[in-house]
This record gives structure tokens, sequence and C-alpha cells, in this order.
């Protein structure tokens, strides 16, 4: 019985219990699965204990290299994780807790995440904001369902610098309604604005785009934001949170909803997951929100307290006619994102995005150096930005990797015709000597 | 309790940024810029640590107090688990997805695959995609492989139709609905399992999916799942099962030996991964063979040599439905969780479940309404009808229970029960705590009678009384302006 | 003033000149609890007879408003966009919501008269 701490009756009080039942075995408990039902195999190995499962699982993760220096993003970013998130976002009766239902003894949870959608808004521009969905590509998707459902259209049109993971879970959400998705082609790595203008009409419920984009290029959609709205459609913009620490917000340029990964913030990278997704849109579109959203209310004493409200949107009450399918969401990542934008603080965000442009504008300017590289230069970057190599990017990359360097992430599975092409990321964590390492091994690499 | 914004001293800081060690660059052009900081808190470290630190305890939570709430599985979370998915924090995703880069993350990789194996087996199922990242985006993608499934046999246009019991949780229809599809609901039968006659006369050929839970949400297994597999099947439909109450039936029965086609399972749930307060969860699928060329990319798969891979060109696939490879975090948790338990122990956790739940249902039938009173599984669903004839209702019960120190259990879900009261005590719990909390609403169901004012005064204990949820519905204050 | 017609949802209609006022009944207003929200049509919309024409939400329910009879909506009652309580306080007269045209007057032989929905609201 090695595992009697997770089912703690001893033999005498299941005796007991199963008098009280009034049946004779716990086995006949189940009886209404018929015997010919019944498991026939169940294979799995004999249970442990929790030192042996760790020594397993410190086994397995020895089977990953631990020491490879990242340039790599992707939508996934290594950042500066203060000590207190993870001792405050650790604390069991955050943790331990399921989604506030019962909002007297859920005040916790739910101050907490009306705090953290106020960090949301404050950080993109926004009005309104949700208690979080699970990834930033999912909230790409639901915030194109919301825009399906406020014009009444079904034509998308999306920016090929979108992220092409997201842009792959967007096509797999609408894989089954009838919707049309329009792609276009990135120029120079940017949005194809001639492109673009041809495409809109009263047909198109959404534009969506990503800022800064996969390439690294910010860009500023003020205009595109007038042009979408004079054919009454939604203008979607995807953003990296870190980024606003300086960059233009989507609610300066007019964007109607904000989407994003939070991972960034406060989040460990974790082979991917968890982090959250945000949505932050303008007010009026607040009940075609998907998610949870925490709403500000008084007791009977008049003593402040927050809710779980618009619930008449969500699944269990509208069902097949909810705004989403979503009920689990990404709360403790959510909590974790909060935390570390509360520590870092109004100028800290300033410096940390600061930070991160400078690091990679150096490495920029140096891997310029290297004789047949060049950088891309139609806009402006923050810290991941692409260079083309005299050469296809994928051995290059394989070459790097053997000598513990990630050296970016090659365009060429994503773009056709950019095999030579290589997305780096340059987060504040770079230290000058290791970006000086990946422009030498880079040099030998290109050599060979 | 103030808001964090409230306590912002302008200048304050709660964590020092390392000096640069490399030139500034030129700033960006205006017109890229935002034209103020994001209005952020500033607070020092120890007032953020106090914040939070006193947040916290507005909460209960499993490791403070007995959470009994129904269809959410709230069992003890093993603190080994945490210690297992810290081993993995430091790994970026995208190193799978460079070229030459799996050789790399074998340890990660092998993880998924080998949890998607052990998944398999225990649900009877033949492969996982561990994409998915709750149970409702499991339900999700379950049902767009079913979709594939019917257009590639040239029956996109005729298949237009999900079938779910009126007992089903909302995620199922609302899945269904984002899906593509049109729901059809079927009512259940005074004998607590989706009425066969009406199912069958729900049934054609345009239906594409069944979706059920079995156990369903009152605690009932179906004894003729079976035969509802066979009709479905018999229409070409498939058989979707919604894993949220597999804890019930761990090395019992498999939803794949029964005629399900699909599952998802709810890490959070049943291989004890917390909950998070809202989440991270994540909602693996199991797919039969006939399912596996549908599954979402990339794919893991293991070569002859053992070494795991990432398979990303199959053009039946129905793509992506995560950035990367699901919540991993979790999934870390949930292998060490089986692999700790081991196959006797996850039989014992359904055995203790359901003993648990008959324990509680036979103590309390006496003193609330059992509407369908037969042997559960493990929850078991109570109206509080009785009550109501003193004016008491459901979550007046809830709000007396909390006064007591008890999460209260799930009330008004499932819609099919007036007043319903759902308690899921789980295995983890002993019997003195069982005890304890079926004297309490023991406590609760005489005082409906004799003071009902006591249940519909509470909550007096918490930091706030029943809040006015109209107010907040009408105002819409969902964000500090200031 | 103009007889009140009911449907089995629990919608009412007043018909005077051709025009149908429309609304939900007072016990409707009851069982839905606090409302948060109307749902209004645009004016232009043509609906028919138990066809969606409006919603409403409380605090824990939502609802579709069917149209008690075939038309077109002329006026929709915009003192609900911010003040939806006026439906709980009253039903059937200021918490009115659409006025519509009516197409055709003898649908109404498939509604309840106050006398019938009355009696219709014990056997619930
Ligand atoms: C029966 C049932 N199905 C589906 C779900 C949805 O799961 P998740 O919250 O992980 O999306 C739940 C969760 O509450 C559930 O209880």
């Amino acid at each position: 019985m090695n595992d009697s701490h997770y089912c703690p009756h001893t033999p005498e009080e299941i005796r007991e219990m199963l008098s009280v039942i009034g049946v004779a075995s716990v086995e006949e408990l189940f009886s209404a699965i018929p015997a010919g039902l019944r498991a026939k195999t169940f294979n799995l190995p004999p249970g442990l204990s929790e030192f042996e499962t760790l020594d397993t699982m410190k086994a397995i993760a020895a089977d990953n290299s631990a020491c490879l220096t990242s340039f790599v993003g992707g939508g996934y970013y290594d950042h500066l994780i203060p000590a207190a998130v993870d001792h405050l976002s650790g604390r069991a009766e955050f943790y331990t807790a399921y989604t506030p239902y019962q909002p007297e003894c859920s005040q916790g949870t739910l101050q907490a995440l009306f705090e953290y959608q106020t960090a949301i808004c404050r950080l993109t521009g926004m009005d309104v904001s949700n208690a979080s969905l699970y990834d930033g590509g999912t909230a790409c998707a639901e915030a194109v369902m919301m825009a399906l459902r406020v014009t009444g259209r079904n034509r998308v049109i999306v920016d090929g610098c979108l992220n092409p993971f997201s842009r792959q879970v967007l096509k797999t959400y609408l894989y089954n309604l009838d919707v049309e998705v329009v792609e276009i082609a990135p120029l120079d790595g940017t949005l194809n604005r001639a492109e673009l203008a041809g495409l809109l009409d009263q047909s198109v419920a959404a534009v969506l785009v990503q800022n800064p984009n996969f390439f690294g290029c910010i860009e500023d959609f003020s205009v595109l934001a007038q042009q979408v709205h004079a054919v009454d459609a939604l203008l979607i913009a995807s953003v990296y949170p870190i980024s606003l620490g300086l960059l233009v917000t989507p609610g300066e340029m007019g964007v109607d909803i904000t989407v994003g990964d939070g991972q960034s913030l406060g989040n460990p990278l974790s082979f991917g997951g968890p982090s959250f997704g945000f949505i932050a849109a303008k007010k009026a579109y607040i009940r075609n929100m998907p998610g949870r959203i925490i709403g500000e209310t008084v007791d009977k004493q008049g003593r402040r307290g927050f809710v779980l409200t618009l619930q008449a949107r969500e699944q269990h009450i509208k069902r097949h006619k909810a705004t989403s399918n979503i009920c689990s969401n990404q709360g403790l990542c959510a909590l974790r994102g909060l935390i570390f934008l509360s520590s870092i603080g109004r100028q800290g965000l300033v410096e940390l995005a600061r930070l991160n442009r400078d690091k990679a504008e150096y490495a920029k300017a140096q891997l310029a150096g290297i004789p047949g590289v060049t950088v891309l230069q139609s806009a402006a970057t923050f810290n991941e930005f692409t260079i083309f190599l005299p050469k296809a990017a994928d051995g290059v990359v394989m070459e790097l990797l053997k000598k513990g360097i990630m050296a970016g992430v090659p365009l060429g599975q994503y773009y056709q015709g950019s095999e030579n092409c290589l997305v780096l990321t340059v987060t504040e964590k770079r230290s000058k000597k290791e970006i000086d390492r990946l422009v030498r091994e880079l040099e030998v690499a290109l050599c060979n | 309790m103030q808001l964090i914004y409230e306590q912002s001293v302008a200048g304050r800081r709660g964590v020092r940024l390392p000096v640069s060690d490399v030139p500034a660059a030129t700033a960006l052009p205006d017109n890229l810029l935002r034209r103020e900081p994001a209005a952020l808190a500033e607070v020092s470290e120890l007032d953020l640590v106090r914040h939070f630190t006193n947040l916290s305890r507005r909460n209960y939570s499993l490791d403070t107090n007995f959470y009994p709430l129904g269809s959410c599985t709230m069992k003890y979370n093993a603190k080994a688990l945490e210690n297992a998915a810290g081993l993995f924090s430091s790994f970026h995703p995208m190193t799978a997805l460079l070229p030459g880069g799996a050789e790399f993350c074998q340890g990660s990789l092998g993880l998924l695959y080998d949890l998607g194996q052990m998944l398999a087996d225990i649900t009877g199922m033949d492969e996982v995609t561990t994409q998915p990242l709750a149970g409702a985006h499991g339900e999700m993608t379950g049902i767009l492989l079913i979709a594939a499934y019917h257009a590639a046999k040239g029956n996109k246009a005729k298949k237009k139709y999900v079938v779910v019991p009126d007992s089903s949780h909302g995620t199922n229809p609302a899945s269904a609905a984002i899906a593509g599809y049109e729901v059809i609901t079927v009512p259940t039968a005074p004998y607590g399992d989706m009425d066969i006659e009406l199912f069958k006369k729900a049934m054609n050929d345009e239906v594409a999916a069944v979706m059920m839970t079995c156990p369903n949400t009152l605690g009932l297994f179906n004894p003729h799942i079976q035969e509802i597999s066979d009709i479905a099947h018999g229409h070409d439909a498939l058989m979707y099962y919604d894993g949220a109450n597999l804890n019930a039936i761990m090395g019992k029965v498999k939803p794949g030996d029964v005629g399900f086609d699909v599952i998802h399972v709810n890490l959070h749930k049943t291989f004890g991964t917390p909950h998070g307060g809202g989440g991270p969860g994540a909602g693996p699928v199991g797919v039969k063979k006939a399912l596996i060329p549908f599954l979402p990319q990339p794919r893991i798969v293991m070569d002859d040599d053992g070494q795991f891979l990432l398979e990303d060109h199959n053009p039946g696939s129905i793509g992506r439905t995560a950035n990367f490879f699901g919540n991993f975090g979790v999934m870390a948790k949930a292998y060490a969780y089986i692999i700790m338990l081991g196959r006797e122990g996850l039989i014992r956790v359904s055995e203790q479940a359901v003993l648990n739940a008959n324990y509680i249902k036979e103590r309390l039938k006496a003193y609330y309404d059992l509407p369908y009173d037969t042997t559960c599984m493990h929850e078991c669903v109570f109206s509080a009808g009785k009550q109501l004839e003193h004016g008491v209702h459901a979550i007046d019960i809830a709000k007396f229970l909390i006064d007591k120190g008890y999460h209260p259990p799930t009330v008004y879900f499932p819609l099919i029960v007036k007043e319903a009261i759902m308690i899921e005590p789980t295995e983890t719990e002993s019997k003195a705590t069982l005890d304890a909390f079926i004297e309490v609403m023991i406590e609760a169901a005489l005082a409906a009678q004799t003071n009902p004012q006591q249940l519909l005064d509470a909550p007096l204990t918490t930091p706030v009384g029943r809040l006015d949820e109209t107010k907040a519905a009408r105002e819409q204050n969902v964000c500090c302006i200031g | 003033m103009a007889e009140m017609f009911f449907t089995k949802e629990h919608e009412w209609v007043k018909v005077k000149e051709g025009i149908g006022a429309i609304g939900i009944s007072d016990h409707a207003a009851h069982e839905l609890g606090d409302i948060t929200f109307v749902e209004l049509p645009k004016i232009g919309k043509t609906v028919k007879q138990f066809e969606v024409l409006a919603a409403i939400e409380s605090v824990k329910a939502a609802s579709d408003i069917f149209s008690p009879l075939s038309g077109t909506v002329v006026k929709i009652n915009q003192a609900l966009e911010d003040a939806p309580e006026i439906v709980n306080e009253s039903a059937e007269d200021a918490g009115w919501m659409v006025w519509i045209e009516i197409t055709d007057e003898s649908e109404l032989k498939n509604l309840m008269t106050q006398e019938q929905y009355s009696d219709y609201l014990k056997t619930l």
C-alpha cells in the first residue's frame, strides 16, 4: 500500500463506510458497469515513492541540453523573472484554488485578476480586458471569432507577418466554419499595405496584424486603423507585452481588439507552456468578449468586492450560443503576469524594454559587420530582427547548435524563398559576451 | 483591501534591473513610441509581497479548506509535482522546431510521448495529442478531428449535428458550436441517464458526433453506453468522451473499449495538477486509429532508434490547436503523478473516490432530496428542494458552508436538477474530514427548518458579504480607472 | 387601452392601428431576476412570427425574445440600453422593447388572450 498517503483510509475505515452504504465491497459500487465492458488490460508500471519519482523526472530532464545560449523567440521569450513572482504565485491559497465561483471566499483571486485586467488595459491602452485566455495563438483566434460576431461578416484578412504558429491556430479554429481567411504575403518583412487596401471592403470582418511582427519589424498601424474602420471592420493587433514599455500602444493606434501571449510577463519558458493569452478591447465590444471577466461591486454593507461578471456570455449559461467555449483559463499565469508587472513597475518596464532594444541593436550592428551578412532594413525593430546570410540558414543553425548556441529561427520553413533568412532575438538576459560569441561563431560557420 | 495601484508611490520599484553592458541604441521615431509609460504599480518589494500574501489569504483553497466542488475533482495536489515541473522550466519550445533541434530536447519530447502512451492505456485509445490547453480546448480539438474524419469521407456537407444530453457541461455544446455544428439536446430520463428512446429518435445520418461523459454529470454510469455507441456508429456518428469524470473509472473501464472514438482528459482534475485559481489545466486528446491521420501537428513520433522526432508534413491534419506542444509544465506534473501512483494507485484512486461519494450520499440523503437515488460513482447530486420550502436556496446553503470553513459544492449544475448541490469529495480526503463536512451539511438542513434567516444572512465570516452581482453586470467596472 | 396578447414564451404584444408594441410579461421579468441587458434589434429588421427579435440577460440567465407577430421593426425603446431595470419595474408598460409594423394581424389567432395566459401560467 505504497500510495496510502494520497488515499488515506485505513481498512477499518473502509469497512465502516461500506457498512453505512450497505454494500459488502468497494467492487460492488462499480456494479453499474456491465461485466462485459470492464477493462481487460491496464499496463501501467507499479507506483513509486516521491523520491524515486523525482529521480526519474531528473533523468528525463537530463536528456535535454541545459546549456544552450538562446537567440530564439518565435513568440516565447527568455526574460528575467523576479524571485517574488515564483514565491507569491506559489502560495497554495492561489495555486490550489479553483475558478472563483464563490466570490466571498475567493476575493484573493478575484481582486488579483481585477488588478491584472487593469494592468493589461494600461499596458495596451485598451478599455476592457478579460481574465486571460489559453495562449497567444488561441487569443488571435478568439479575437477573430469576436470580430465575426460583432460584424456578422465572414471574411478575415491576416497579415502574413503574423506569427506562423498563430496563423495555423487561427486556421484550425476556423477549419469547419464558413469563414474565408485571406493571407497577405509579407513585403520586405512588413505588411503589404497596397495589397491590403485592394482587399478592404464591406465584406471584411477584421484585419489581423502583429506588432512587432514575426520578422521583428515595428509598424505604425494608425492609418491602417482608419482604413479598416472606413469599411466598418475591426482591426486586431497581436502584441508583445514587453515591447509596450516603449512602443506606441494598440489603443493609441486605434486598434479595436488587442491580443498577445503573456509568457514574457513572468512565466518561464517551460517548453512552451503554460503561459497565458490576453485579450483587451474597446468597451463597446465587452459583451462579445470570450472567457471570464472580473467586475467590481459592493456587498450589502457597501464594502468593495469583486465577482465574475457578464457571465451570461459564457458557456455555462449560454451553452451553444456562448461567446466562447473556454472554461478553465490560465489564471495562475495571468497572476504571475500581474506580479511581474507590479514588481517591475511603471519606470522599470520602460527600462526593461530599452535594455532589450539596446542589446538587440548592438547584436544587429555586430552581425552586420560579418562579410556577406546583411540586415533587413525595411523597418525599425525592437528585440528581434532579421538577417540575410550568404547561405541557407538551416545548416548554419545546425552548426551553431553544436556549439551550444541557438542562433535564431530560420525563416525557410515558414516563408518560401526565405531560406537564407534568420530571425534573431536578443533579450536583456543576453550579455555582450554572449552576443560577441554568437557573432564569432556565426562568422566561423559562414566560412565553412 | 486596497488595490495595488492605490498603494503606488511615484518612483518606487519592486526590483532592480541589471546595468546594460552595451551602448544605448538611437531612439525610435516618435510615431512608434508610446506617449506615456504604462501606469503600472510602483511599490517596493516588501509592499508587493505583503499585498499578494494578504490577497492570497482571502481565498479558500484546497490546501486550506475541504473543497468538494462537483465536476472539478479537487483532489490534493502532491507537492512533489511542483518540483517535477520545475526541472523543465528553462527549456525553450523553439529548440524542438529548429533544424536538428529535436536532438537537444529529447527529454521534453520523450516525456510528452510517454505521457501520451500512458494516457492511451488508461483511456483505451490508440494515440494522444498533448496540444490542447484545457478540457474545453480538447473538446473543440476532438470535434474538429471528427469533422476532418467526415470530410475525408466526403461527408462534410452532410454532417451537421452534434448530439449532447441535457445533463452535459456547457462546454460540450459550446465546443460543438465553435467547431461548426448545430447542437441537438436529448433529455435525461427519470432513471438519470440520457433517454435512450429519445436518443434513438434524435439520431440520423446527419449527426457527426455524440458527446457524452460517463459517468455523467449526475455521477451515474450509463449501463447502456455500448448500445448508445452502436447506434451512433450505425449512423456513422463518432462518440466523443468528455474526460472530466475519468476519476471514477481508472482501471475499471476504458472509454475506448465501450465505443468511444475520441476523448479529452483534464489533467488538472484526474491527474492531480493544481487548478491555479482558474487554470492552467491541460486537455490532451486521445483518438482511435481511424482519426490518427487528422491529429494536430507537429506530432511527436519515435523512430526505430528510440529517438523522438517531430512530424510536421501530414496534409490531413487539422493543423495546430496551440502555438507549441500544450501546457508542458502541467504535463510534467501529470506525468510525475501517474508514475508515482502507478497501476494499483490509480485503481485505488477511482475506488476510493467512488467510496467517498457514496458514503456522503448515504449519510445525507435523509436530509436532502436525492433526485436520482442509486449507487453513484465519484460524485453525487442532491437538490435543495426540501429546504426551498423554507425559503432556503442551494446558494444559501453554499454560503452557510463558507462560514463553517468549507468551500461549497457546485450549485445549480447540472442544470436539469433544480437547486442542485453537486458534491465530489475525491479520494484524497480522510473519513474524518468527510464526517465533519457531513455534520455541517446536516446542520445546514436543520437550520433551514428552524432558523432559515441564519442561512440567508451567511456568510458573515468572510472579508466581504454577498456581493451585488447585478450592479457589477450593469456598471461593468472591469478595470481600475486612474 | 389596446388588448394584450401573449406567447407561450412569455412575450406580449399590444396592437393599435397596425402597430404592435412588444415586451415580456411580468411573470417572465420576475423569473429572470434582475435584468442587466436588453439587446434590441435594428430599426428596419423584419421578423416572422415566433422568430428571434431581441435578447435579454440577467446575472445568471440569458434568453431570446421571440416576436409574437410578423412585421418590421419601426421603433425601439432606447431607454432600456442604459436602464434595463425598467423591464423589472414595469415589464408590461414602460418596459416595452420594440414596435413593429404588423404584416399579418390574423396571426393573432396563434396567441393567447390575457385570460388564457393567466390560465397557462397556472399550469407551469
Ligand atoms: C463535465 C465537464 N466537462 C468539461 C469541463 C471543461 O473543462 P476545462 O475547464 O478544463 O476546460 C468541465 C470543467 O469544469 C467539466 O466539469
